[in-house]
């Protein structure tokens, strides 16, 4: 047992709380401390999910994977900030104010690990849990320089993780090798009981960058209008890298992605709205004002509680579930979805792994943007392997006007070892 | 239906109602009798427990939690949708159904909705014109919410208490067409279902609140139910919800039948409406519109994978159901249709009777002193037949049965043991009481001299021989009047006899002695 | 389209207050993107992609609950081992 202490300077606001010292132990993170996203329970940790209307609570368990973590032998320095339950790209949505970049500390980490990203790219920590929905560990991993994961769907217990939109998200590794993001993904995997989506399939690998002879796609739609230019050369030379090393590149199209966004955002927003209807104050929480109706407590204490974002998506969700529009929204998005994931299995019948930015663009200034649909707009190279479940991981692949640029492998359901070895490679290949 | 037609503008009045009938359909929910909650490991013995002592992050409803379905709640169900001649849906799944009260804590409930476990089955009933079926439209389980307290009353708590300990038991919903004609059916429905569920093993009726019934009623035209001409003139109807006794049940709709009659009589047009049945005035009452415009906004459960059960449905054995032990009593144990109808329409009373011994399960007097006796004496005192020591019961019916105590005696030696169980939980054994009160029959049976006839009976220290001489010492002019030739007055003397022994010996043994004393048959 | 009386009868619905000042502008953004999601009129109704994941269960085996003090750390509103919640009506 070893105790780390932990630099509380905390200038990019990366953390809404820090613990001053973490106890570690034997295992395969010993002596390594940690940092996890402020929506996964840590027994006896605030956590907040970066919320007004969780602030104080103290959840009695932990989250499967910080049993996991705790057990490997790392230590947990502190909970970090992001969107506020997860909903936003920038890391601005926080009760407790926006992270900034360490790359540019007048713009956005990303989001909505933002803090765990940030973090990470600091230097304050080595290691970091981060969450994805639609993209929520590699945008930042891309804006911030890292390297971030997004597992198959199923791959990592969701037990614990205080849900946004359960059918969609992941708990993920984010660090600053790809060694490390293997690393992590061996103590993260395996099946847990507690979650009835939990799979058994155990990640047990070490990273190969032999990539000879592997086929990957490129589809047109990941270098369409909505991407900066320069953001696309810069990721088309990343590409050009992995060509070196030995691998085809094919081009391929990918016609769901039309749909994709907008399926994306009436699913999370649906699962969000019921998700987000336990926040009543009786048991957690700022407490209900009892001198009140319970109708009249319950909204006041949603009203005050959820930031503004929180509340649109909330009511879209509502919106979309309700009579009368359920078939035009929630079940369209369903078939939307369906069909992304069709696209999927046919392109990988032909490629191994797809290849593509991650963000349309570098980091936004903090505060640009303001209009929520542009925002939206920005996920749409990432929402796709949320609504098809499979593996994504986004690997830092040059800079463009100074900014980290992300470089986007995907690849078939259960082969994160494979978009692994690929962003392996890729690292390997540039480090030469 | 005949009813004065008013100015335009004004629903006519029913005055007649000899060509409508009531509609009745009911929607059912029992909680199945599981170790485990439905969702998570906590245990369903919570009634005695304080408030919040068997819930944890699930049940809870902490944020992050998830939820992991109960094998043997699905069990159960499927064991219900079976005996309910229910097809088992191919592939079905959870649902959220989202609303905001205090004791639903996750903000929605775990339910089934458009896929749910069972559909179209059927249960037969003993109807108020004979046999009758009642069909069922589906079967699926859910998760029961928690408990509200409100200290001095509803109306007049500051706040709201909560319990979440049965927060997500496990519920059977179990919702019927509306076949039923009358509230008296309707009871003789929830009568015959309950017993399915006992003897089915899934459901404790004895504990309280696991049984909760919302019912839909209505009086149309006859006919207008099955007819495609539905559109016309629906007179609307109530649903009573949330009564949790069979009683209530029918006290409720009684009720409404009355005074959905008296609105119409009025010429008042009914409306659809949410009405509550308050039990302790007989009444029902409106509730607030606003359940009305409820919401549910229902979608597939997202944490929870979908349900292929028809194969594990196929595999499983149903125990003999109420229907079949009655043949069986009736057949093997001289049962009558009725008293059998009676015994088995109980499971733990059916049980009891099955483990009576023998040779005494097999006799007509067995089966008519539980079906009427003791069955009345327990109903009486408000008892479970599960406090009825099993041993202490059949030494009565032995004793009953050799003739060592009377009818009347036998009765009174029960309603002893009772009384003192419902007092103490305990009571002292048949066979004390029987000796400390006397009770035992005095007989000649037995009696050596019995092969030497008559006189050979007489022998002095037998307490008839007894009592008989004391009585004709006594009562000279009845005597008197019987050697003149007055047949009255033998019975007149048998009736002392009885009094002085009061009541133990048997009136043929008396009679015996009496002629063998007096010297000739009376 | 959806109105003003819409969105603030959508927000009755979900029990989130909206202020009257928020309501011009929650309609203007809430109409952009529900404009944006009418793309998804053109998806064909697909048949359900199969499950391979089915009947997940757990044994009816008692689990600890959570102690007592635990369930009622996070509040200060409760009474006798209740919660105590506003009144419903």
């Amino acid at each position: 047992m070893a105790t780390l202490t932990f630099p509380q300077d905390d200038r990019y606001n990366a953390f809404i709380t820090m613990l001053d010292k973490a106890e570690t132990g034997p295992g395969k993170l010993s002596g390594i401390g940690i940092a996890i996203k402020d929506n996964i329970s840590t027994r006896g940790i605030q956590t907040t999910c970066a919320s007004r209307i969780l602030e104080g609570y103290l959840p009695p368990y932990d989250a499967h994977v910080v049993k996991l973590v705790k057990k490997a032998g790392s230590g947990i320095v502190g909970k970090t900030n992001m969107d506020e339950f997860g909903m936003g790209t920038t890391t601005e949505n926080s009760a407790f104010g926006p992270t900034k970049n360490p790359a540019d500390t007048s713009r956005v980490p990303g989001g909505s690990s933002g803090g765990s990203a940030a973090a990470v790219a600091s230097g304050m920590v080595r290691m970091a849990l981060g969450t994805d929905t639609g993209g929520s560990i590699r945008c930042p991993a891309a804006f911030c320089g890292i390297v971030g994961h997004k597992p198959t769907y199923g791959r990592v217990s969701r037990y614990g993780l205080i849900a946004y939109a359960n059918s969609l998200e992941q708990i993920g590794p984010m660090a600053r090798t790809v060694s490390d993001i293997s690393l992590l993904m061996e103590v993260l995997t395996g099946y847990d009981p507690s979650d009835s989506t939990s799979v058994n399939c155990p990640y047990a690998h070490i990273p190969d960058p032999d990539i000879r002879g592997l086929k990957i796609g490129v589809p047109e739609e990941y270098f369409g209008e909505g991407v900066n230019p320069r953001v696309a050369s810069v990721v088309w030379d990343g590409i050009s890298l992995l060509e070196r090393k030995g691998a085809d590149i094919i081009t391929c199209r990918m016609p769901s992605m039309a749909y994709a966004l907008a399926a994306y955002y009436v699913t999370c927003t649906s699962e969000a709205s019921s998700n987000l209807a336990r926040f009543d104050g009786v048991r957690y929480g700022p407490p209900a004002d009892t001198r009140q109706t319970w109708h009249e407590s319950f909204q006041e204490r949603r009203r005050d509680g959820f930031g503004t974002e929180v509340k649109r998506r909330i009511m879209l969700g509502t919106f979309a579930l309700s009579s009368g529009y359920y078939g035009k929204y929630y079940a369209k998005a369903q078939a939307a979805r369906q069909q992304v994931r069709n696209d999927f299995l046919r392109l990988f019948r032909e490629v191994d792994v797809i290849a593509g930015p991650t963000m349309p663009t570098v980091a936004f200034r903090i505060g640009e943007k303001t209009d929520p649909l542009s925002m939206y707009l920005s996920d749409i190279l990432t929402v796709p392997a949320n609504l098809a479940g499979i593996p994504a991981i986004s690997v830092p692949c040059g800079t463009s006007e100074g900014l980290p640029v992300g470089l986007q492998i995907m690849g078939p359901h259960f082969r994160d070892e494979r978009v692994i070895d690929v962003a392996y490679a890729f690292e390997q290949g540039v480090s030469r | 239906m005949t009813g004065t037609a008013d100015t335009a503008g004004q629903e006519s009045r029913v005055t007649d109602f000899s060509d409508d009938e009531v509609i009745i359909g009911l929607e059912i929910h029992c909680q199945l009798d599981t170790l485990t909650k439905l969702f998570c490991g906590c245990s369903t013995d919570y009634r005695d427990d304080g408030p919040n002592t068997h819930v944890c992050p699930i049940c809870l409803g902490l944020p992050g939690s998830l939820p992991r379905v109960n094998r043997k709640a699905i069990e159960y169900a499927l064991r219900v949708a079976k005996a309910l001649n229910c097809t088992i849906v191919e592939e079905s799944e959870f649902a959220r159904k989202n609303y905001f009260y205090p004791d639903l804590n996750k903000g929605f409930q775990i339910t089934q909705y458009d896929r749910p476990l069972a559909v179209k089955g059927y249960l037969d009933i003993e109807g108020d014109d004979g046999e009758k079926r009642v069909r069922i439209t589906r079967v699926h389980v859910e998760e029961d919410p928690g408990r509200l307290v409100h200290k001095g009353g509803a109306d007049r708590a500051k706040y709201t208490l909560v319990d979440y300990n049965r927060a997500g038991i496990p519920l059977i919903e179990i919702v019927t067409e509306p076949d039923i004609r009358s509230p008296k059916e309707a009871r003789k429905f929830l009568n015959k279902l309950r017993a399915t569920l006992e003897y089915l093993g899934v459901f404790d009726s004895e504990k309280e609140g696991s049984l909760r019934v919302d019912a839909n009623i209505s009086i149309q035209p006859r006919g207008w139910f099955d007819r495609e001409g539905k559109g016309k003139a629906d007179r609307g109807r109530a649903e009573v919800k949330n009564i949790s006794s069979y009683k209530g049940v029918e006290k409720a709709l009684t009720f409404e039948v009355t005074r959905q009659k008296n609105a119409l009589r009025r010429g008042q047009r009914l409306g659809t409406e949410t009405r509550h049945f308050v039990e302790t005035r007989g009444v029902t009452t409106s509730s607030r519109s606003k359940e009305m415009e409820q919401e549910y906004r229902y979608f597939p459960e997202p944490d929870l994978r979908p349900l292929r059960v028809c194969a594990w449905a196929d595999e499983i054995v149903l125990p003999e159901l109420p229907d079949a032990r009655k043949v069986r009593f009736m057949q093997n144990y001289a049962f009558s249709s009725t008293h059998a109808a009676t015994v088995t329409g109980d499971w733990k009373v059916a049980e009891f009777y099955d483990n009576l011994p023998i040779d005494l399960r097999t006799q007509a007097a067995t089966a008519t002193w539980v079906a009427d006796t003791l069955l009345g004496e327990l109903n009486y005192r408000d008892m479970s037949i599960s406090s009825v020591p099993s041993d202490h019961f059949c030494h009565i019916l032995i004793d009953l049965k050799e003739g060592n105590i009377t009818e009347k005696s036998g009765v009174e030696v029960l309603r002893h043991i009772l009384d003192q169980i419902k007092d103490t939980g305990s009571c002292e054994s048949p066979k004390n009481y029987i000796e400390r009160e006397g009770l035992k029959v005095i007989s000649l049976k037995g009696t050596v001299e019995a092969q030497s006839g008559v006189t050979g009976l007489l022998t002095d220290d037998n307490p008839i021989v007894i009592a008989v001489k004391e009585v004709i010492a006594e009562q000279t002019q009845a005597v008197a009047d019987f050697a003149a030739g007055k047949k009255e007055a033998f019975n007149f003397l048998v009736g002392q006899v009885m009094k002085k022994t009061r009541g133990r010996a048997k009136p043929a043994d008396v009679n015996q002695v009496l002629s063998g004393i007096l010297g000739k048959e009376g | 389209m959806v109105s003003e009386k819409d969105v603030a009868h959508i927000a009755e619905l979900a029990d989130i207050g909206i202020e009257k000042e928020e309501l011009a502008e929650f309609t203007g953004r809430f109409n952009e993107i529900l404009d944006y999601f009418d793309i998804l009129d053109q998806v064909e109704q697909a048949t359900r992609g199969g499950t391979d994941l089915v009947n997940i269960f757990r044994d009816d085996i008692v689990e600890d609950s959570l102690p007592a003090d635990e369930v009622l750390a996070n509040t200060r509103e409760k009474e006798d081992g209740f919660f105590r919640a506003p009144r419903v009506m």
